[in-house]
């Protein structure tokens, strides 16, 4: 039998994801638990991501496991014409877990079937990236003390950004509300939106970034829009300044309004939001410490107590 | 058989083999490939444009003491999925086979992601079948659909 791996978050079911958030709490209340002595993860970025890396590195170092790897692929075989089965089966020699990132589109899948260690996948291309969404899960969770009945409201690309495609399944177990607002080109897909109706899911849609629509939402997804999705530019000079988030855009807003973004942001929230206490993507940044030791407990099947 | 039926036929009769009918005439020669036709010895009749009353035009390929097994005829499906086969012996079909699209496509259609996996390693691309009836295909690696006129038969 394969061994357990996390490759995507449709593969969790609602009692995974309340589970690993139970542990996720358990890991804030207390990051340092020594239940990895005499473990060592790899963590292969064969595109490098500073920032998940180094959650991931944390979170790992945290548990009292030991970390191998290497963050940026140039420097290994894989530059040589390596295949990815090869340096996954020569990494399997060695440690007890993989946590992997790559620029190609289903690799932590196919790694996750050619070995028997678990694989995290850290992200896979524009395909997927579980750990963000159990972390923005997390966050939810967090802030408004539930996941069930809460309008969120995504802004700005919502056509490439897969962390908003990911979050609309994760929520997808909780009776959410959507409100998708974004530019024409970018709007969400259509695959999204019958993924919402055939399982009943509210959603609307919205093409302005209004004072109206934030009135009326728990969490506020930011994302940013890149001027390389446009295919007419006019449209992005048109639409690059609309969809930004203003500090008295939120003075109307719910007492319990959290504004949450993947990171890294542009311009998409002004600098006067940061010290609104209803931003929240720092802290959200350092929930993904919590979430990804919950997920490297869960993939290991090491109990939290 | 009946003589209408040998009528219908319009090329010559098989003693024991397969009978491919109803092969859409624009997709006859994908399905002589997909079944791998140019690596056989046996004896192979191809007729296509042939007057059909059910389709107008259709395709037909006959092969000599040649029997499918079911997963060599269903990946026919992907590409003519309303076609017969009538496998014969002594003259008399047999049996009637129509072809069911499978759930899991291995190894048999490209993926049209350049940025997917299974284009830069190595490795069989695996799909899974999401709508049979309209022929949409899921790739189960990097999780991109493709609708019907857009797959690739590798």
């Amino acid at each position: 039998m394969k061994s357990k791996s996390l490759v995507s978050i449709d593969q969790c079911s609602k009692e995974d994801i309340l589970r690993i958030l139970d542990n996720a709490k358990k890991f804030e209340a207390n990051p340092n638990r020594k239940v990895l002595e005499g473990k060592v993860a790899a963590t292969l970025f064969f595109e490098p991501s500073t920032r998940t890396r180094l959650s991931f590195e944390t979170a790992v170092n945290r548990l009292g496991g030991r970390v191998i790897g290497f963050s940026d692929a140039s420097t290994t075989s894989s530059s040589k014409g390596e295949t990815l089965k090869d340096t996954i089966l020569m990494v399997s020699n060695y440690v007890d877990l993989i946590i992997m990132r790559h620029h190609l589109e289903g690799a932590a899948r196919y790694a996750s079937e050619v070995t028997n260690i678990p694989i995290i996948n850290a992200g896979d291309g524009a395909n997927q990236h579980p750990s963000q969404t159990m972390l923005d899960l997390y966050s939810i969770q967090k802030t408004q003390g539930k996941l069930t009945d809460l309008t969120i409201t995504m802004v700005g690309d919502l056509k490439y950004g897969r962390t908003v495609h990911s979050l609309i399944v994760g929520m997808s177990h909780f009776n959410p509300t959507f409100n998708f607002v974004a530019p024409k080109e970018l709007r969400m897909p259509d695959e999204q939106k019958n993924f919402c109706d055939e399982r009943g899911i509210k959603y609307n849609e919205y093409t302005e970034f209004t004072e109206e629509i934030i009135n009326q939402t728990d969490i506020l997804y930011m994302t940013r829009v890149q001027r390389e999705r446009f295919t007419d530019l006019e449209e992005y000079e048109r639409v690059k300044n609309v969809y930004i988030l203003k500090n008295d855009m939120l003075k109307n807003s719910r007492e319990n309004l959290r504004i949450l973004h993947p990171l890294p942001r542009v311009n998409e929230i002004a600098y006067d939001v940061d010290d609104n206490p209803k931003a929240y993507y720092i802290q959200q940044a350092h929930n993904g410490l919590f979430a990804r030791q919950a997920i490297i407990c869960d993939v290991l099947n090491i109990p939290v107590e | 058989m009946s003589a209408e039926k040998k009528k219908e036929l319009q090329v010559a009769a098989l003693e024991n083999g397969t009978a491919i009918d109803h092969i859409p005439p624009t997709q006859l020669f994908k399905v002589a490939s997909l079944l791998g036709l140019e690596n056989m010895d046996n004896t192979i009749t191809i007729g296509n444009n042939l007057h059909s009353s059910k389709m107008g035009s259709k395709g037909m390929i006959k092969i000599s003491e040649k029997f499918f097994c079911k997963e060599e005829i269903d990946r026919i499906a992907l590409i003519a999925p309303n076609i017969i086969l009538n496998e014969i012996r002594d003259y008399e079909v047999v049996e009637k086979r129509t072809v069911t699209l499978p759930n899991k496509l291995i190894g048999l259609v490209k993926c049209n992601n350049p940025k997917c996996i299974t284009n830069n390693e190595p490795m069989a691309t695996h799909f899974d079948v999401i709508d049979k009836e309209k022929v949409i295909i899921k790739c189960h690696y990097c999780e991109r659909k493709i609708n019907k006129e857009d797959i690739v038969v590798k």
